[in-house]
C-alpha cells in the first residue's frame, strides 16, 4: 500500500509518522512524508532530519518532499494525482484544558480527500 | 490557542462571588462553592464524571474510563486552576473550571452538569459564579471553544456575554472580558 503521511503545521506531527513508519514496518508498506506549511529553511531541514530518523528507527526507507502552499489543499491534490492508497495526518492538538480541536487542515483533508484519511492521536 | 486570541472591549458582569445557592428548576436546594481540595470533594467529583453520560462528551472530555478521569482531574484542579461545583447535598451536580493558557494570564472554560440536573438552570448558575469567582481572583479574559453544532451552549455563552471569536474549524472559539488588561 503506498501511504502519503503529512507532517509539519501544528497538528500535522511527527507523530503521525512515528506510528505510519512502525506499521509499514510490519507491512511493508511504501511511505512519502509531505512537509506542509511555510517554514524557514531551518526548519524545513529540521522536519527533514527528523522524518529521516523517525524512518531509520522504524527501520524502513521514506522518500521525503515538500508541499508549498495551503497544507490542506496540496496533500489533498497530491494524493489523489498520485493514488496514494492512505492519507495520513495528525488527529488535532489538545487545549490547555485537554480539549481535542482539529485544526483547519484536518478539518480540510477530512471535507475534501477521496482517499482514506487516517488521524493519528 | 494563539495568543493573538481576540477579547471584547466591553467587560461582562457584573456576576455573583461563590458561595451561592438557589432553588433550581427541580426544587433540588443547589449551593456552589470553590473547590476545597480536599480527598472529600476530589472523589465525589471523580463519580460524577464516572456516572457522567458518554453522549454528553465534548471534544474528548471528560475522558471515558476512571484512570483517566483521575489524571484529567489531578491537571484541571492544579494550584492553579479556579474550580467550583454545584452541590445537591453531598452529591457533585455540576462542575465548571478556568484552566490557564501557557501563557498563564488568560484562562480557557469548561463547565459540566451531571445529566439528571440539566436544563435546571445549574449551567447558567454555574458559569456566572465561575466568571465572578475569576474576576474576584483578578482574571480579566476567558475563552472557550464549543462544538458548532451544539446551539443550547452556544445561546448560553452567548447570553452571559461570550463573542465567537473563531469559526474556521468545527470548534466555535469563544471569548469573554471580565475585568481591565493588567497594566
Amino acid at each position: 500500500m503506498d501511504v502519503l503521511v503529512g507532517i509539519g503545521s501544528p497538528d500535522e506531527s511527527v507523530a503521525a509518522l512515528e506510528r505510519t513508519a512502525r506499521q509499514a514496518a510490519a507491512t511493508g508498506d511504501s511511505v512519502t512524508v509531505a512537509i506542509v506549511g511555510d517554514h524557514p529553511a531551518e526548519a524545513r531541514e529540521r522536519l527533514e532530519t527528523e522524518s529521516s530518523s523517525v524512518a531509520d528507527d522504524a527501520g524502513i526507507d521514506v522518500s521525503i518532499r515538500h508541499l508549498d502552499g495551503d497544507p490542506g489543499s496540496q496533500l489533498v491534490d497530491v494524493a489523489e494525482a498520485e493514488e496514494f492508497d492512505e492519507l495520513v495526518i495528525g488527529g488535532g492538538s489538545e487545549s490547555p484544558m485537554g480539549k481535542i480541536t482539529i485544526g483547519s487542515t484536518a478539518e480540510f483533508v477530512l471535507l475534501n480527500a477521496h482517499t482514506t484519511v487516517t488521524l493519528v492521536r | 490557542m494563539s495568543s493573538d486570541r481576540r477579547y471584547p472591549d466591553e467587560i461582562s458582569g457584573p456576576f455573583p462571588t461563590p458561595p451561592i445557592t438557589f432553588t433550581d428548576a427541580e426544587d433540588r436546594d443547589i449551593e456552589i462553592r470553590p473547590y476545597d481540595s480536599t480527598d472529600h470533594e476530589y472523589e465525589a467529583l471523580a463519580e460524577m464524571y464516572v456516572e457522567f453520560d458518554p453522549s454528553d462528551r465534548a471534544q474528548g472530555i471528560p475522558p471515558g474510563k476512571e484512570p483517566r478521569i483521575r489524571t484529567w482531574l489531578d491537571g484541571i484542579l492544579a494550584d492553579d486552576c479556579y474550580n467550583i461545583i454545584a452541590w445537591d447535598g453531598d452529591t457533585a451536580a455540576g462542575h465548571a473550571t478556568l484552566v490557564p493558557d501557557a501563557e498563564g494570564d488568560n484562562f480557557e472554560l469548561a463547565i459540566f452538569v451531571l445529566q439528571e440536573y440539566q436544563q435546571a438552570g445549574i449551567g447558567t448558575n454555574l458559569m456566572e459564579a465561575l466568571l465572578g469567582y475569576g474576576k474576584s481572583v483578578g482574571i480579566a479574559k476567558v475563552w472557550l471553544t464549543v462544538e458548532r453544532w451544539n446551539h443550547p451552549a452556544v445561546s448560553l455563552y452567548k447570553k452571559i456575554g461570550f463573542e465567537t471569536t473563531g469559526a474556521e474549524n468545527f470548534e466555535l472559539e469563544m471569548a469573554i472580558r471580565i475585568g481591565e488588561d493588567a497594566a
